[in-house]
């Protein structure tokens, strides 16, 4: 078993009396998709925004690459080589493919931009993730259907050499085809030795893509299981009640609140 | 609209009825009637563009040409571009504030301080001090430092050096001279810009508040400067005359339109073969040829046409270019560089398409909107100095109300988008044309202006419109 990348300890958040984060554990590992469920308002927002800067943690420690790090603003995050793919997905409509894939990283001077190697990068990250369906890299991206932006989206991290990518919800506004597609993609993205971690609502696509399985249950981390270890009324009993048979937090009359 | 229809096969064989694009990702260039297919699907998916400004424009030029005959005559054209330099100047600069999805009532008015200083720095033989008295003057040079001081804060280096400068023309109390005032007029320009993006993109007003109100305090200003019922000429000046009212030399037109066609051509298929060589998204090859020979062949019968005689009176003669005609260009060159190759243009696309998208990946969107201002209002100025030449005079009436709304309903009759993030700076050049057309052709078929106000107003709705739907035809089509 690999060393996790990204090693999170007792992580504590509140917002003012709300306790939204108790004591969460949480490993990320590179090559695998780990999916991170759970209800609505049990913290898994929270838990994304927090790895990746645009909140900052109340306690606990954050291990990346074996190493203990701050994690203050999103830049912070960015220049670790963690990425967010936003559920409301950060393309400018305008812009092509390659323009939005380099937007605020542009190469060349900022007088003359680079497009030829801006474009080529473009195509060749496009193809290492063997994504097909896209049109030509200058189709601008209001051109493209919604599994298409979502594949530009996690693309552009990928050309930026992340190491590990938080996906938002990543397929929850597509068609059967395009989930497809972008479960496809998310898998092709820990093949290549990515610590990718998925936040979904929908089992079917937890249980395809997934190498484990994290449940939040009211904001603590009820279980961190291996996919083929649990079977699926499992994971829905403890994402809806915080247990299942021996696995998930302790019945209540033995926890410790 | 199969084309557009997203493909969701993963079989790398296309289907017949596919649009080969749809596999891009290894396809780099089309066949011509794939390119030409592809571009109706985009015109059909509401990608309009400036195709509706040109097809009114030749359309507005048949029926014109059929019921006067002054029309088409060649000093009527040459006199056309010139009336409506001013304007599409201004309107150029209104494409990039519309780029980022705000507006700038203020251009016009602006436009008119930086004339009205331009006009008294050439009366007054550079006493500003004595033209304006002292109070107005010092409060002109606390304006320009107050310019040079917001961009500072906004890191915008230019505006402050360019607001700088104006503080040391203006203090100097240089003579006249024709250079030193136009600079002297952008300078002034510039420092409006920079106090109007402050306003706008730090404060946090909405531009349309902040350049209403603007708009009536230039106004003022204008009136201050000049005097109620004032008239400053600059037509005694040769070179400020000229500019406006002036021709190149035979010699000189030709050698424009040789480094005008040729450089057109070269720059663009340097890049097409460039590209094509690395294997870079390309058009195909006939395409572009047919655009660099259509563009040349109207570079050169332009030139043709306007170093032939076109004096109405058989004892002066008229040749050559007006000067308009480079300076237009040059600005129309200038901006699409800025706009298409460098960092600067790629992020205003970028705010104006999506500012949430552009924050998160790293733009400075409160620099970016700022900068639009200052860009407007300096290329506003300089639109003054076209204009101004053009009547020969300031009054305090300068750039008032129609010269904005003309240069705005320019930019958006031309394509440019009033929600942000669709324009080029050649849309303000085309729907400046469109206008200068109208105003010319009903005043030569002795339209009263009720008329001709009336007919821009109208063109104007149907540009819009024409926005709107397109933008509704865009959305749908992806959704």
């Amino acid at each position: 078993m690999s060393e996790p990348i990204l090693h999170i300890t007792g992580l504590n958040k509140s917002f003012g009396p709300v306790h939204v984060l108790h004591d969460i554990d949480f490993d990320v590992r590179a090559g695998e998709v780990t999916a991170l469920v759970g209800d609505n308002g049990a913290g898994k927002s929270t838990l994304v925004k927090c790895i990746a800067g645009i909140h900052g943690a109340d306690s606990g420690t954050i291990e990346f690459q074996g190493r203990e790090v701050h994690i203050r603003s999103p830049k912070d995050a960015a220049e670790l080589g963690i990425e967010v793919v936003y559920q409301d997905l950060a393309l400018a409509d305008n812009l092509d493919i390659v323009q939005n894939m380099f937007l605020g990283r542009e190469r060349g001077s900022a007088w003359l931009l680079d497009e030829a190697s801006m474009e080529k990068a473009a195509r060749e990250t496009l193809a290492s993730l063997s994504v097909r369906t896209v049109k030509s890299v200058r189709t601008p991206v209001s051109a493209l259907s919604g599994g298409q932006r979502q594949t530009v989206a996690i693309a552009k991290s990928v050309l930026w050499d992340s190491k590990v990518v938080l996906l938002d919800e990543p397929t929850a506004a597509l068609g059967v085809a395009q989930t497809r597609q972008v479960l496809d993609l998310v898998r092709r993205l820990a093949e290549q030795g990515l610590g990718v971690v998925l936040i979904s609502h929908n089992m079917a696509d937890v249980f395809e893509v997934a190498d484990r399985i994290a449940v939040l249950y009211l904001g603590r981390m009820a279980a961190e299981v291996y996919t083929k270890n649990v079977t699926h009324g499992q994971v829905v009993e403890l994402i809806t009640a915080g247990r299942s048979g021996d696995i998930g937090l302790a019945r209540p009359e033995h926890a410790v609140l | 609209m199969n084309e557009k229809e997203p493909t969701m096969t993963q079989t790398p064989t296309a289907s017949p009825n596919t649009a080969i694009t749809d596999f891009g990702i290894d396809t780099t260039t089309m066949s011509t009637s794939e390119a030409v297919r592809d571009y109706i699907s985009r015109l059909r998916a509401g990608q309009l563009g400036s195709l509706p400004a040109l097809l009114g424009l030749v359309a507005l030029v048949i029926v014109f040409a059929s019921l006067s005959d002054v029309f088409l005559s060649l000093n009527n054209l040459a006199n056309l571009l010139a009336q409506g330099a001013g304007q599409t100047i201004i309107a150029m600069g209104i494409v990039f504030v519309l780029l980022v999805g705000e507006i700038d009532l203020s251009a016009g008015t602006a436009s008119g301080v930086a004339g009205a200083v331009l006009a008294m720095h050439f009366a007054e033989n550079g006493n500003l001090l004595g033209g304006m008295g002292s109070t107005v003057f010092i409060m002109f040079l606390a304006a320009l430092g107050l310019g040079a001081v917001l961009a500072a804060l906004l890191r915008i280096w230019a505006g402050t050096a360019m607001s700088v400068l104006g503080i040391v023309i203006a203090a100097s109390g240089m003579s006249a001279n024709p250079w030193i005032e136009m600079l002297l007029a952008l300078c002034t320009g510039t420092a409006i810009g920079c106090i109007t993006g402050y306003l706008v993109s730090r404060i946090g007003m909405p531009s349309f508040v902040v350049t209403l109100a603007l708009f009536l305090a230039w106004q003022g200003v204008i009136l201050q400067f000049i005097g109620e019922g004032g008239v400053i000429g600059i037509s005694s000046s040769p070179v400020l005359d000229k500019v406006a009212n002036g021709n190149l030399s035979v010699l000189g037109s030709w050698l424009l339109c040789v480094i005008a066609v040729g450089g057109f051509a070269a720059a663009t298929l340097g890049r097409h073969f460039t590209r094509l060589r690395r294997g870079l998204v390309t058009q195909p090859t006939s395409i572009v040829l047919f655009k660099v020979g259509g563009i040349g062949a109207i570079g050169i019968a332009a030139t043709a046409l306007l170093t032939v005689n076109r004096s109405p009176n058989d004892n002066i003669v008229i040749t050559g270019v007006p000067y308009v005609v480079p300076i237009v260009l040059g600005l129309l060159v200038i901006g699409t560089y800025v706009l298409n190759r460098t960092r600067y243009g790629r992020h205003i696309y970028a705010v104006g398409g999506n500012r949430e998208a552009a924050r998160r990946a790293g733009v400075n969107v409160t620099k970016i909107r700022a900068s639009v201002f200052v860009v407007c209002s300096s290329v506003a100025a300089l639109g003054a100095i076209v204009y101004s030449s053009k009547v020969g005079s300031v009054d305090p009436q300068a750039g008032g109300l129609n010269t904005l709304l003309f240069a705005v309903g320019a930019a958006v009759i031309g394509g440019a988008s009033l929600f942000g993030g669709r324009g080029r700076v050649s849309d303000a050049v085309i729907g400046g044309t469109v206008l200068a057309v109208v105003a010319n052709g009903l005043g030569l078929l002795r339209q009263p202006a009720a008329v001709v106000s009336i007919v821009t107003g109208l063109v104007l709705l149907l540009a819009a419109t024409v926005d709107a739907l397109s933008r509704r035809r865009a959305a749908s089509a992806t959704r």
